[in-house]
């Protein structure tokens, strides 16, 4: 579990790239933690880590506090980090059997672990080539292997898929997604939107060292863009003009076969607005929830904040 | 403490293997290794057939010792590289992260760095001194005794340990591995004057003295790996990327620390000055023992070992004091050849010096020059003892006038000094090395500005117009 409050971190005594970060991810969660470059995640991520020492606030990670404990909290930690960081003279058996003594483990497990990441990244026929010679993809998947070698109880992963092909990058999700479910927690940095909404429970945009936004996700496309929009589907021109909308819902958009409406409380008014749509003879054909993505919400988030900037 | 040393062996074999896995890397030291050897071996040949023809066989017998030693360093030269990129080289391949994140800790790392810096060049060294030793059996030139020997191979591990401790500093400061080579020059000009210092030694035929320079150079690469340690930092190898040197930050830096929160010149000597002199304590403790040490040494060594040098007889006495006398006569005089102002300007500039050389070596050769002093003290009063005068009476007249002031400001300023070394080799969480350099300076300023400078002059006028007056009333002239 990882536990943030206030976490600030100030460089060269003059610039905060980090202010006032609260966070609460409990475990089985996944966070997202999104944002432009050089916006705070990786700073964030080192000071989560126990690798930086926060100037102000405190953060608790698998239990442990990161200021009193940073021993305790790496440990416990598995980290992709952004750069994939392999030694290219070592082959890849090698590697991981040398960062699974770095992180203390019996011979039998760092074995055990290290032929199952590489079975299940697909690497173990290059297993006793030297990362060198490996594809961009490759050392990706290698990198994500090292994170997990020690199976930690937290994982912090800066664009986890970047540089994989799609099935890898499937793969490298199945794993997130398994590891979600047996309990770990989990913050991935990500630039991949999509991805983030695949995954993640939770999102935080955190803009110039600040969390411009942060809640599940259902939360913030209702905050941010609105209350949903449900679009109906007609088989012939229908005229919604004596239509009795029920309480809460608006119509934002309409042609001949369509029309969209803005619903404050989809669970208890979409039952008597449907049944007002047939009962006015409207012959429908579809009723659906118009996608709202994350991709939306992240942009609008960003321009908010861009107009606050420039008017200040 | 097993746990300790498996995370310190664990990084060093990673990179002891690694390294030889780069041709790059084998192929120079193997062929430098070869080489040197050879070239020396051929060159030694030369000196023999020199030798045999125009005699000499003194310098020929001083000679293999000396390109032992030659041998043996210049490998340390050339694989300094492996030391120098040992921190910035895997920052600018991205590899360091993965390593910092993991549970080792700090020392963990930096050991295992410094061991693997020690152990390639070292190695590289040895094998390189055993190879031309083993082509010296075939001439007809005499062999190093063991003794020799083993001298020259704990000087050159010493100077291993000097260099690849300062080499990995570099390298945890450096922000690019062609700065980090820059620096390089400050490790290997130094090391080559110890060298040349050394190698002084070695032909003038006094090994024992040897023992000094083995013992010198192995205690401040002690204080190298404690100030790489003091100052290593997890968080300064990520978060640097660009090194700007803001001379308005360390400017301020200097003055905030300097002034502290004095409001006026009053308030900083009531409230500010006192809290540095009481930071003083324990190193004017120190350096006020280990003064009276050198005072007492020093004057017991004169008074034993001067007349096994010059034989002084009750006439020779007599004639020497009668010398001394009539110098003392026309001491008031004094004041037209060495102006106050003068001798106040000598004794801050010795005080400067102390504390340059102190800065520069974590206190240590600031500490000996002002022992030098502290031993001419001691040696004054040891020779006014051997022609016939009282230490005692020479002291008070002649000393503890101007040298209550003088002294003082002595004792303060190398306190102050000790404090600022010691404190570049203690662990600083909150400043960087540079940050904790430009605070050490500040402190020692504030003692100089306030106290010792003030006490100089004072001590500078009583000698000039009171001392010489002094001592002629004490002497009856």
């Amino acid at each position: 579990m990882i536990e943030a409050y206030d976490l600030s971190k100030e460089f060269n005594g003059n610039f905060w790239a980090v202010e006032g970060v609260s966070l609460n991810v409990q475990a089985g969660q996944i966070l997202a933690l999104l944002g432009q470059n050089g916006a705070g995640k990786t700073t964030t991520v080192r000071m989560l880590n126990a690798l930086l020492t926060p100037t102000r606030g405190w953060a608790r990670v698998a239990g442990y506090d990161v200021i009193k404990n940073p021993q305790e909290v790496r440990s416990n930690v598995g980290v992709l980090t952004e750069q994939h960081g392999l030694y290219v003279r070592m082959t890849g058996d090698e590697y991981l059997d040398y960062f699974g003594r770095v992180y203390r483990l019996s011979a039998e497990k760092r074995k055990a672990r290290a032929v199952y990441l590489l079975d299940y990244f697909g690497l173990t026929e290059a297993a006793k080539r030297r990362t060198g010679e490996y594809s961009k993809g490759m050392k990706q998947k290698l990198a994500m292997a090292r994170a997990l070698i020690h199976d930690p109880a937290v994982l912090l992963l800066d664009e986890p898929t970047s540089a994989m092909d799609p099935e890898a990058s499937r793969l490298a999700r199945d794993e997130i997604a398994r590891l979600k479910s047996s309990q770990r927690t989990i913050i991935i940095c990500t630039h991949n939107l999509v991805e983030a909404e695949t995954l993640a429970d939770h999102v935080a945009i955190i803009y110039r060292g600040k969390i411009l936004l942060s809640g599940a996700l259902d939360e913030l496309k209702r905050q941010v863009l609105g209350a949903a929009e449900y679009e109906a589907k007609f088989a012939e021109s229908y005229d919604a003009e004596a239509l009795d909308l029920p309480a809460g819902v608006e119509i934002v958009a309409r042609n001949a076969t369509r029309l969209r409406f803005r619903i404050e409380s989809p669970q208890t008014t979409n039952p008597s607005l449907v049944a007002a749509l047939t009962s006015r003879g409207a012959r429908v054909v579809s009723f659906y929830e118009v996608p709202r993505t994350l991709e939306q919400v992240y942009l609008r988030t960003m321009e908010r904040a861009q107009e606050t900037t420039y008017a200040e | 403490m097993r746990n300790n040393w498996d995370g310190i062996w664990l990084v060093a074999r990673r990179e002891f293997v690694d390294q030889f896995r780069d041709w790059r890397i084998i192929a120079p030291m193997i062929i430098m290794i070869g080489l040197f050897p050879f070239i020396a071996d051929a060159n030694t040949r030369e000196a023999i057939n020199f030798m045999n023809r125009y005699g000499g066989d003194l310098i020929l017998e001083r000679l293999v010792p000396f390109v032992v030693l030659v041998i043996g360093f210049f490998p340390l030269a050339f694989t300094l590289g492996v030391a120098l990129e040992a921190f910035v080289g895997e920052k600018e391949r991205g590899t360091i992260e993965p390593l910092l994140n993991s549970p080792l800790t700090d020392s963990q790392i930096y050991l295992g760095k410094l061991l693997v810096g020690i152990a390639t060049p070292l190695i590289a060294s040895y094998l390189s001194t055993g190879l031309y030793l083993a082509l010296l059996l075939r001439r007809a030139v005499t062999f190093p005794s063991a003794y020799i020997l083993l001298l020259i191979l704990l000087l050159t591990f010493a100077h291993a340990v000097l260099m690849v401790s300062s080499a990995i500093i570099i390298s945890v400061q450096a922000t690019s591995i062609r700065a980090a080579n820059l620096l390089a020059s400050f490790v290997v000009m130094p090391v080559a004057f110890i060298l040349q210092g050394e190698t002084t030694l070695i032909f003038w035929g006094d090994e024992e003295v040897l023992w000094y320079a083995i013992v010198a150079v192995t205690l401040l690469s002690g204080l190298l790996v404690r100030l790489g340690l003091a100052h290593f930092r997890r968080e300064y190898l990520l978060g640097r990327e660009i090194d700007t040197l803001n001379l308005k930050r360390l400017a301020r830096l200097f003055s905030d620390r300097f002034t502290g929160k004095a409001k006026g010149i009053f308030n900083w000597y009531r409230e500010e000055l006192p809290l540095t002199l009481a930071q003083l304590r324990t190193p004017l403790l120190i350096v006020i023992t280990i003064s009276a040490v050198a005072v007492f040494a020093s004057y017991g060594w004169t008074i034993v070992q001067i007349p096994a040098y010059i034989t002084i007889t009750p006439e020779r006495a007599e004639e020497l004091r009668a010398y001394a006398l009539s110098n003392a006569s026309s001491l008031e005089m004094i004041s037209s050849q060495l102006p106050a102002p003068v001798l106040f300007y000598h004794n801050a500039r010795a005080i400067l010096a102390i504390f340059l050389l102190g800065i520069a070596s974590f206190g240590v050769l600031g500490l000996g020059l002002f022992l030098v002093n502290m031993g001419l003290v001691g040696g004054v009063l040891g020779a006014a003892k051997l022609i016939g005068f009282s230490p005692l009476l020479t002291f008070f007249a002649g000393v503890a006038p101007h040298g209550v002031f003088e002294l003082t400001a002595f004792f303060l300023a190398t306190a102050a000094m000790v404090k600022a070394g010691a404190q570049l080799v203690t662990p600083q969480t909150e400043r960087s090395m540079g940050e904790t350099l430009i605070v050490s300076i500040a402190d020692w300023c504030r003692v100089f500005v306030g106290i010792v400078l003030p006490l100089l002059a004072v001590a500078a006028m009583i000698e000039i117009y009171a001392t010489p007056y002094i001592l002629k009333a004490a002497f009856g002239l």
